[in-house]
């Protein structure tokens, strides 16, 4: 790639790198903080969520385009660790939403409506009522 | 016939083969080939355990549908970094009881996933016999505004990909 | 200009990962404590890649990986673990 040689592509290649390491670690920082400064568990939980899974995703952005800078190459592997990311950080933080739940942690005082409360089927218990989709369910002894 | 009784899967054995591309980082004709019989092997093998696969109705939608979250993704993740990063105003969180109108294991979870991602908002519990799904906000005045946007924003795209 | 960008990078990750343990060890409660567990998990991710910019190597993509999937199904047995007192039905 003839293109790739140029001294300018050099430049940019590396304003970009720079620019996404410090938004990436930046966002990553605001997340953990908000861990630490925000009132309740519920409200806690956004950060980890969904702002760190951003960070650290513009982080592997970052090193993918350093090592375009410095081999000429595009590190493919990376990119899997980002989707992977992307993947599970909402099953995680579902999974944790429902332990709190489940734990019935107090939620803050400004919070406008209540959670409902869990049920044994929540939990994961077998339900009474059959899954729509299931139509064995309902002659399970 | 062949191609379907070797090929049970497609979609699982495309994602497995790009998968194993990943994994070993380079493009050879090494990692195709290893990622190609990975791709046949294991959906053969493993075929017994699956629920059915979910059919694409409208592929061009979910191209559509997959960028809009990207970007979403994007804003929303700036819009909360400035609302935890700005310790003097009190968010104002509610739990928002989504009625589901998705009747699909498959949809569902990816209408959760991408609540649980986009602005704001977490998928807390899921309720299949009242077909509700429990949300978390992190700000807002009007809950009624947070179940519109979900339902024209998301559900009802993925009700046209998918159901 | 990439290497400014790297201390700094370095500095804000490393505090992240110094306020999430805070949050580990303060709680007040265990799934506080388990979110604290994860998000170090991702942030020691992003640690791992600086340090791999640091160094320009590719070794430790690998690991990067490793500590994604492993925090994953960690953070999912302990929650299940919580749920219902049991992981392997």
């Amino acid at each position: 790639m003839a293109w790739l040689d140029k001294a300018w592509v050099d430049t940019v290649l590396e304003a970009l790198t720079a620019f996404f390491l410090i938004a990436g670690a930046l966002i990553t920082f605001i997340s953990s903080f908000g861990m630490v400064h925000l009132r309740d568990f519920y409200l806690r939980m956004h950060g980890p969520a969904k702002a760190t899974t951003l960070g650290v995703g513009l982080i592997l952005v970052a090193c993918m385009l350093y090592f375009v800078l410095i081999e000429r190459t595009f590190h493919i592997q990376l990119l899997l660790v980002t989707i992977f990311l992307l993947i599970t950080a909402p099953i995680s933080a579902h999974l944790l939403a429902k332990v709190a739940l489940h734990q019935k942690l107090p939620s803050d005082t400004s919070t406008t409506g209540a959670p409902s409360e869990l049920r044994e089927e929540d939990v994961g218990q077998e339900p009474d009522t059959p899954h729509p989709e299931d139509p064995g369910s309902s002659q399970r002894p | 016939m062949l191609i379907k009784r070797c090929l049970p899967r497609p979609i699982l054995s495309l994602i497995l083969m790009l998968v194993w591309i990943m994994l070993s980082d380079v493009i050879s004709y090494g990692s195709v080939i290893m990622g190609a019989i990975l791709g046949i092997a294991i959906p053969l093998l493993t075929q017994r355990f699956w629920d059915a696969q979910p059919v694409v109705k409208k592929p061009l939608l979910l191209i559509r549908y997959t960028l809009r979250v990207m970007l979403d993704i994007l804003i929303a993740n700036l819009e909360v970094a400035w609302l935890i990063a700005r310790p003097w105003r009190r968010p104002r969180p509610a739990f928002v009881e989504y009625p589901l109108t998705l009747q699909r294991d498959f949809s569902i979870t990816l209408l959760a996933s991408t609540i649980s991602l986009t602005p704001g908002t977490i998928s807390a519990n899921l309720r299949l016999d009242g077909r509700s799904l429990l949300i978390h906000v992190l700000d807002t005045d009007d809950e009624q505004a947070v179940i519109d946007e979900i339902y024209h924003r998301y559900e009802r795209p993925l009700m046209e990909i998918y159901e | 200009m990439i290497g400014i960008a790297l201390w700094i990078s370095f500095f804000l990750v490393a505090m992240a990962i110094v306020l999430n343990a805070y949050r580990l060890l303060v709680g007040p409660s265990l799934p506080d404590r388990i979110i604290a567990l994860d998000t170090m998990y991702v942030n020691s991710i992003a640690l791992i890649i600086l340090y791999t910019i640091w160094l320009s190597t590719r070794v430790y993509f690998e690991g990067a990986l490793l500590i994604a999937m492993l925090g994953f199904i960690s953070t999912v047995a302990v929650c299940k673990y919580l749920l219902r007192g049991d992981i392997i039905e």
